[in-house]
C-alpha cells in the first residue's frame, strides 16, 4: 500500500522520535496520526489539522511549477506533516515536514490533501 | 513531471583551455551555509557579478592555496534541484554543464549539503554527482549534528556517493582543511567520468526522494532531534501577542537606528567632506578646475556617499536580522499585511529601508527569491519617503506652512503636513503595488512558500563580510556613476564661461534648459529657478535645497530662513504644493536609477520606472497646483 521508500522514512522518523523522547510534542502527535486520515477520507486537507496533529500527504492539487517547488521542500507524497504556530490570525502557517520548517499561505495549505 | 534530463550526456566537449586558472563551482541547496564556506574560502577576495542578461547574481572569488596557487570559485545560486525553470535554477544547471557562455565548464564541484537536513538535501546529490566532474560533498553543520545527537557514516556516505565526503563547519571552520586539500587536487580540465554508482538520472523529486532515503539507511544516517532553542524562541517570537510585539520591537528599533542613531555619524562624515572640500580647495588656485574639483565633484560625491554610514548600519541590522533566522519570521508576520498589497511577508524589510534610503532597500530585495515579487518590490521601493526628500520638505514647509498647533505642542500643523508627505508615498506605493500585480507581475498566491532556518548566531566575520561588500558597491557606484553625474550637472551649472569666469546660474546651460523648460512647468506653478534645482536634483533629491540657495543668493539649507523668505516671494502656494508632491513622487535619483539598472540587470525595468514615476508625479503635481490655487 505504501511505495518502499515511505515505509523507510517513516521508520526513520519512527526511530528518531524515539530517541528524542517525550522532549517535544511531536512524539505524542505521531501516536495519532494512523487515526486521524480514517475520520475523513480523500477530503481532508493541511489547514484542518489541529494542533499537535499530523497527517500523511497523499496529493498535492497545485499548478506543476507550485506543487514542484513545494515537494522539493519535503511536501511529498507519504510525508508525514505536522503544523506548528503560525503568523497572528492563523495565516501563513508553519508545517513541518521531512525535517524543515517551512510556512505556507492559507491557500496553499488548502491544495495539499491528506490521506 | 521529471522530464529533466540530466544534463551531463547534453554537455558538449569543450576543447582544454590552457593557461587559466581552475574554477571549483559551489553547487548547494538554499539555507546549506554555502555562503558562509564560500566567505570562509575565499574572504575578501571576492566580487558579486551578473550574468549578462539575468537578475541572478553570483560570487566569484580567488581562493589562495599553498606556494602561491590560487583557483577561481564560483558560488552559484542556491537550488533543490537541477532542472532548468527558474532563473536561478538555470543559472546553476547552465555553469555546471559548462553552457554558460562567460565562463568555462568548472573543472570541480563543491556540493554543500547541510548534515542537520540530509535526507532532504540529498536529492540535489543525484543530478550534480552524475555531472561527472570531480566533486567533494560536504556535510554542513556537522556541529550541529553532533550537538543534537545525530549522526553518519561518512565513509560510507563516500562510497555510496562515489565521491569524496567531508563533514564541515562553515562557522565554525572546522573541516574547512579538507575542503582546501580538495581544492588543491583541483587541476585543469580533469576528464568528466562517469558516475561510479546507481542514480535516479530521471529527475523526477519523489524518486530522487526514495534514492536520498535509501542512501541514508545505508549510511545509518540519524537525523538530528529537532532544534530545541529554535522552538523555544518560536514560542516567543510566534507567540500569537508576543510575537507581534517582538516584530514592532524590531521594526521600531531598525527605525530609529536608520533615522536618529546615523543622524551624529552623517553629520561627521558630512563636516569631514565639506571641510576637507574647503581645505582642497585652498591648495587650488581660483579656477574653473578648482570649481569643478570643489563644487561639483567633491560635494556631489560627497552628497551621496554621506548616506554611507546610515546604508551601513542598516545592512548590519538586515544582517543580523538575517543571519540569525529572525528575517524569516519577520517575513511571516508580516506576510498577510503584505498580501492585501499583492506584496509577500519577505518585501517588508526592504520596504521599511527603503524610508532610510531607497538605494540599499533594493539591494535589500535580494533576499525575496521570488522574481516578479522581488521586482514588484523594486519599483515601489522609490515611493518611500526616503531621508534625502526630507531637506526638500523641511524647507518647503517651513517656507509656507504656518506653524498651529494641532494636538498639543507636540503635533502641528508642519509636523502634520510632513506625516501626510510619508502617507502620500506609502499609498502611491501600495496602490503601485496593486498595479503591478495584477497585471505585468501578477504571481500565483501559492508561491509564497519560506522556510524556517533554525536560529543561530549571526557571525562577526560573515557580518562584516556583508557590510564590506555592500559599502564596496556603493562606493564603487558614487566613484562611477554619481561622479560621472556629478561632473555633468557642473558643467550645466557653470558652462559656457564668460570671459573666462563661470556665469551666474541662470545665465549657464542650465539656467538655459531651466528657462526652456518653463513652459513645460509652468502648469506646475514652476517658474525657470525650480527647473534648475529639478535639473540638479538628479543627482540627490536634497541637491535642491543648495541649488536655489546659490540661485536666490542665499544661504543653501532647509533651516536657512532667508532662502524661505525668498522661495515666498517667487513661489504661489499652489506652487510650493506642487512642488511637494512632484518630490514625493519623482524619481529624482540617479543613484536609484543605477541600483535598479543593476538589480533587474537591464535598462528595461529603470526606464518603465523613471517614466512611470515622472508622469505621475507631473500629472499629480498638476492637479495639486490646480486644487491648491483654487483655495489660497
Amino acid at each position: 500500500m505504501q511505495p518502499t521508500c515511505d515505509r523507510q522514512r517513516a521508520s526513520g522518523s519512527d526511530r528518531e522520535r524515539l530517541r528524542v523522547g517525550l522532549r517535544t510534542n511531536m512524539q505524542t502527535s505521531f501516536k495519532k496520526k494512523p487515526k486521524a486520515p480514517k475520520r475523513n477520507p480523500g477530503a481532508r486537507n493541511l489547514t484542518e489539522l489541529k494542533h499537535g496533529e499530523s497527517g500523511i500527504i497523499e496529493r498535492l492539487d497545485l499548478p506543476e511549477e507550485d506543487s514542484r517547488r513545494l515537494m522539493e521542500l519535503g511536501f511529498l507524497p507519504g510525508h508525514v506533516v505536522t503544523p506548528g504556530h503560525s503568523a497572528p490570525g492563523g495565516d501563513p502557517r508553519v508545517f513541518r515536514v521531512d525535517g524543515s520548517e517551512v510556512a505556507l499561505r492559507r491557500e496553499t495549505a488548502l491544495k495539499l490533501i491528506l490521506r | 513531471m521529471g522530464d529533466c534530463h540530466g544534463c551531463a550526456a547534453a554537455t558538449i566537449a569543450r576543447p582544454p583551455v590552457q593557461s587559466r586558472r581552475p574554477i571549483v563551482a559551489i553547487a548547494a541547496p538554499p539555507t546549506s551555509g554555502k555562503s558562509t564556506l564560500f566567505n570562509r574560502l575565499t574572504g575578501l577576495r571576492q566580487k558579486v557579478a551578473n550574468f549578462p542578461g539575468v537578475t541572478v547574481e553570483h560570487r566569484m572569488g580567488r581562493v589562495k592555496l599553498e606556494a602561491g596557487r590560487e583557483i577561481y570559485v564560483v558560488d552559484l545560486p542556491g537550488v533543490y534541484s537541477l532542472s532548468p525553470r527558474t532563473e536561478d535554477e538555470r543559472v546553476t544547471h547552465d555553469v555546471l554543464c559548462g553552457t554558460m557562455k562567460e565562463l568555462p565548464r568548472p573543472d570541480a564541484v563543491l556540493l554543500i549539503l547541510d548534515s542537520t537536513n540530509l535526507s532532504r538535501h540529498l536529492i540535489l546529490a543525484a543530478p550534480v554527482l552524475s555531472l561527472g566532474l570531480p566533486t567533494l560533498v560536504i556535510l554542513n553543520m556537522a556541529d550541529d549534528l553532533e550537538r543534537r545527537g545525530g549522526d553518519i557514516d561518512s565513509a560510507e556516505l563516500a562510497m555510496q556517493l562515489g565521491s569524496p565526503v567531508a563533514l564541515v563547519s562553515a562557522a565554525k571552520g572546522s573541516g574547512v582543511d579538507k575542503v582546501f586539500q580538495f581544492l588543491s587536487g583541483t587541476t585543469l580540465g580533469a576528464a568528466a567520468k562517469p558516475p561510479l554508482t546507481e542514480l535516479p538520472v530521471i529527475q523526477d523529486i519523489p524518486k530522487c526522494r526514495a534514492w536520498a532515503a535509501s542512501v541514508g539507511t545505508k549510511t545509518n544516517y540519524q537525523a538530528p532531534a529537532p532544534p530545541l532553542w529554535t522552538r523555544r524562541l518560536d514560542a516567543l517570537f510566534l507567540h500569537p501577542i508576543a510575537g507581534p510585539a517582538v516584530f514592532l520591537l524590531v521594526v521600531i528599533a531598525v527605525f530609529q537606528t536608520i533615522f536618529k542613531g546615523a543622524r551624529p555619524i552623517m553629520d561627521a562624515v558630512q563636516t569631514a567632506i565639506q571641510s576637507s572640500g574647503l581645505w582642497f580647495g585652498s591648495m587650488l588656485p581660483d579656477s574653473a578646475l578648482r570649481s569643478l574639483v570643489v563644487d561639483g565633484i567633491w560635494s556631489g560625491v560627497g552628497s551621496v556617499v554621506v548616506f554611507l554610514p546610515q546604508i551601513l548600519l542598516l545592512f548590519l541590522f538586515i544582517g543580523i536580522l538575517e543571519d540569525s533566522g529572525y528575517l524569516a519570521r519577520a517575513a511571516l508576520i508580516a506576510d498577510r499585511t503584505m498580501a492585501r498589497f499583492g506584496l509577500q511577508g519577505k518585501s517588508f524589510i526592504p520596504l521599511l529601508s527603503a524610508y532610510a534610503c531607497a538605494v540599499p532597500a533594493i539591494m535589500a530585495t535580494r533576499t525575496i527569491e521570488n522574481k516578479r515579487d522581488r521586482i514588484a518590490t523594486i519599483l515601489i521601493a522609490p515611493f518611500m519617503t526616503c531621508s534625502a526628500r526630507l531637506p526638500v520638505y523641511i524647507l518647503i514647509i517651513a517656507a509656507f506652512i504656518p506653524e498651529k498647533p494641532l494636538l498639543g505642542v507636540f503635533f502641528g500643523t508642519r509636523a502634520a503636513a510632513l506625516l501626510g508627505l510619508y502617507v502620500l508615498g506609502f499609498l502611491a506605493a501600495i496602490l503601485t503595488a496593486r498595479l503591478l500585480k495584477s497585471t505585468v507581475l501578477r504571481t500565483s498566491r501559492s508561491s509564497f512558500m519560506l522556510e524556517m532556518p533554525p536560529y543561530r548566531w549571526p557571525t562577526v566575520r560573515s557580518l562584516g563580510l556583508r557590510l564590506v561588500d555592500r559599502s564596496r558597491v556603493f562606493l564603487r557606484r558614487a566613484g562611477t556613476v554619481i561622479l560621472a553625474v556629478a561632473v555633468v550637472i557642473w558643467v550645466l551649472a557653470h558652462l559656457p564661461l564668460s570671459g573666462g569666469k563661470t556665469p551666474p546660474i541662470e545665465h549657464s546651460l542650465a539656467g538655459m534648459i531651466g528657462h526652456t523648460a518653463e513652459s513645460a512647468i509652468a502648469p506646475l506653478g514652476f517658474n525657470w529657478k525650480i527647473g534648475i534645482g529639478l535639473i540638479t536634483s538628479l543627482a540627490a533629491r536634497e541637491v535642491i535645497v543648495g541649488t536655489l540657495g546659490t540661485i536666490y543668493g542665499m544661504e543653501g539649507t532647509s533651516q536657512s530662513v532667508g532662502l524661505q523668505q525668498a522661495l515666498r516671494q517667487d513661489l504661489t502656494p499652489g506652487g510650493a504644493a506642487a512642488l511637494l508632491v512632484f518630490f514625493a513622487f519623482a524619481m529624482q535619483c540617479m543613484s536609484t536609477i543605477a541600483v535598479v539598472r543593476r538589480e533587474t540587470a537591464g535598462w528595461r525595468w529603470p526606464a518603465v520606472q523613471f517614466a512611470y514615476m515622472t508622469v505621475l508625479a507631473y500629472a499629480c503635481a498638476f492637479l495639486t497646483n490646480r486644487v491648491v490655487s483654487i483655495w489660497f
